[in-house]
């Protein structure tokens, strides 16, 4: 009986000696591959691709920047006009994230230290609204702001985005001011602060790098966002984002290595601010899952 | 005596202050918090309770400029059509099998690549980070990615099928409804295009099963491990009866959040197929409803079918796994 388990437990142990590795290389090469094969086409002529589609390396005297010259270069000179795109984006992602931090800090702040009236309900309130459905909200802000007038105005989409994302960071910051300890506030109380005082002197820098990871996050949501950018802007070509007009590169004239050099364009800022700042983020998104 | 007065006049100056303080935080609260509640009420409650109402009106996108807010006639014909039509029931069936399936798919990848990354090795915090990538990265840039890679012209995988494993032509992977699998002379349909997106859907979206499951891993005690191996317990025993026992909770949190969203996601199967070749969702429903048809009326009413549905799903999970919750 015994000499059987131990067979068992030998023919587990060997077999997972090798399928770990095997299995850790395939979840690289899933989650890797698709990335290379962007970059790989982007710089490459069409004809060639079509030519030797299963080919996946690239010579040095292959590579070829036109398809980013043709993204890049404004209409007026034939382009797609990306670099207005990056502007758009970039203005929506920050505008995004300043008045999402303003607010949510607060609101944040008030849900984890301050006793009052309703604030079950309110955080309740906040939970709901991340679990609806984006494309629901979307018809009833669609028809009013299309009645306003205003639908394809970049601030109105920061409004939107807002509304998307508090709720998120006001989660992220709560778990993370409840960490902070109250004695530290109270002493600067004592001191004569006032609430105000104390959440900008005590609370806030103790809070920075929680404060960044939801910055950050806001940012990519907002970079990453299309329903809203599509329903919204499409009609108004000088104010569309990235990821829209990559996604109105689509149609049958346009090479697929000028559609990667879209993607590439719309992937690397987050590539690289993710890269730069991983640990931070995952850190804040899964604390308190522990428990769970 | 004094010391006695005294004492007394010092309690009820405390909880004078107690009082007071207490009514300020309240005040504080309330200031504080309003700033957000007022965005989440005026961009989100009012216009879900507004897109309501539209849902029980006629209500054609060309019509809003003379449209008041409340007004019109109320109706049940939007509710009518869509329950008394057969599309719409094929609709709802391919959302729960892209739902369900995409759900499946992203727990299971993301629970094998979490016991893989779990112990130590060399490179580690590298491979932590690429696995991620598929999460953060935009979606309308890895849908297009997809779409190279899958297309009957210039793709990638067409290009290995035809050439290496002798496809006799080129597959159309998202265009194409149905198509059939030879297995050992067994011909099984298959739905290809909506395997496609559900394929595409796991992958998006492993990450996040991966990095919750991973974080409930690495909270786990050592020492039940420990105590099983020093007993014989093998891996596979030991995975079955201690590491997936206490990654319960965690798997259903995830399920239900992935199942939400994969409900309610409309970008990945707008990008790869345009809801073509069967993939037709809900969500992209709502959508042409809204633009091709003008049709406020009815977008609203699968919008808010949807709504209902989600309900459902989240009181169940706060039914079974609620108590769970407040007992940690």
């Amino acid at each position: 009986m015994r000499r059987r388990r131990w067979d068992r437990y030998a023919i587990e142990v060997a077999a997972l000696r090798v399928l770990r590795p095997l299995g850790i290389a395939f979840f690289v090469l899933i989650t890797v591959f698709p990335f290379y094969y962007m970059v790989m086409l982007s710089m490459r002529e069409i004809s060639a691709v079509i030519d030797a589609p299963g080919s996946l390396l690239i010579g040095l005297d292959e590579i070829t920047t036109d398809a980013y010259e043709r993204v890049l270069k404004p209409t007026s000179q034939g382009g797609e006009g990306f670099v207005r795109f990056l502007l758009n984006s970039a203005f929506l992602g920050l505008a995004t994230v300043f008045v999402t931090l303003a607010v949510s800090i607060l609101g944040a702040y008030a849900v984890s230290r301050l006793e009052f009236f309703g604030r079950r309900t309110v955080h309740f309130l906040f939970l709901s609204v991340y679990l609806f459905p984006a494309i629901l909200l979307a018809i009833p802000l669609f028809v009013a702001f299309s009645k306003l007038g205003l639908r394809g105005e970049l601030p109105v989409l920061v409004i939107v985005y807002v509304a998307q994302t508090l709720p998120l960071c006001v989660y992220m910051l709560r778990n993370y001011f409840e960490t902070v300890p109250v004695s530290l506030e109270e002493a600067a109380e004592v001191d004569g602060a006032t609430r105000l005082q104390v959440i900008r002197k005590v609370t806030l820098p103790l809070a920075v790098p929680a404060i960044a990871a939801t910055g950050l996050f806001v940012f990519m949501i907002a970079w990453n966002e299309f329903l809203f950018a599509l329903l919204f802007l499409v009609e108004e070509r000088q104010n569309w984002t990235v990821s829209l007009g990559v996604a109105q590169l689509t149609n049958i004239e346009t090479p697929a290595t000028t559609l990667m050099a879209g993607s590439v364009i719309l992937t690397l800022p987050i590539i690289v601010l993710f890269l730069f700042a991983e640990r931070l983020m995952t850190e804040g998104l899964t604390r308190g899952a522990e428990k769970g | 005596m004094a010391a006695q007065v005294e004492i007394q006049a010092s309690s009820t100056r405390k909880r004078r202050a107690r009082d007071t303080r207490a009514r300020r935080d309240s005040r504080a609260g309330v200031a504080l918090v309003s700033p957000t509640v007022i965005v989440v009420v005026v961009m989100v409650v009012l216009p879900v309770l507004w897109a309501l109402l539209l849902s029980f009106q006629r209500i054609r996108l060309l019509q809003i400029r003379r449209l008041d807010l409340i007004g019109g006639e109320y109706t049940l014909r939007n509710y009518d059509l869509l329950l008394s039509s057969s599309d719409f029931f094929v609709t709802v069936r391919t959302t729960l099998y892209y739902s369900v399936f995409g759900t499946l798919g992203a727990i299971l990848l993301g629970l094998a690549a979490a016991l893989l990354v779990r112990r130590a090795f060399r490179g580690r915090a590298v491979v932590r980070g690429v696995l991620l990538l598929p999460y953060v990265a935009p979606v309308v840039a890895v849908a297009f990615i997809w779409q190279v890679l899958l297309s009957p012209q210039l793709g990638f995988v067409n290009a290995v099928g035809t050439d290496v494993l002798g496809w006799d032509s080129p597959i159309p992977f998202l265009s194409q409804e149905r198509g059939t699998i030879t297995l050992f002379g067994l011909s099984i349909g298959v739905p290809t295009a909506l395997l496609m997106v559900i394929c595409f859907e796991a992958w998006k979206s492993f990450p996040f099963a991966f990095l919750f499951i991973l974080a409930r891993l690495q909270a786990a005690p050592a020492e039940l491990e420990e105590a099983a191996k020093v007993d014989g317990a093998t891996p596979t025993q030991i995975f079955r009866h201690i590491i997936l026992p206490q990654l319960m909770g965690v798997i259903a949190l995830i399920a239900v959040l992935r199942f939400i969203w994969t409900f309610n996601a409309f970008d990945e199967i707008y990008l790869l197929t345009g809801g073509g070749a069967g993939t037709q969702v809900l969500a992209t429903q709502v959508y042409s409803f809204l633009t091709a048809r003008s049709d406020v009326g009815a977008s609203a009413a699968v919008a808010m079918f949807m709504a209902a549905v989600l309900a459902v799903v989240l009181l169940v999970y706060l039914r079974f796994f609620g108590d769970r919750d407040r007992q940690q």
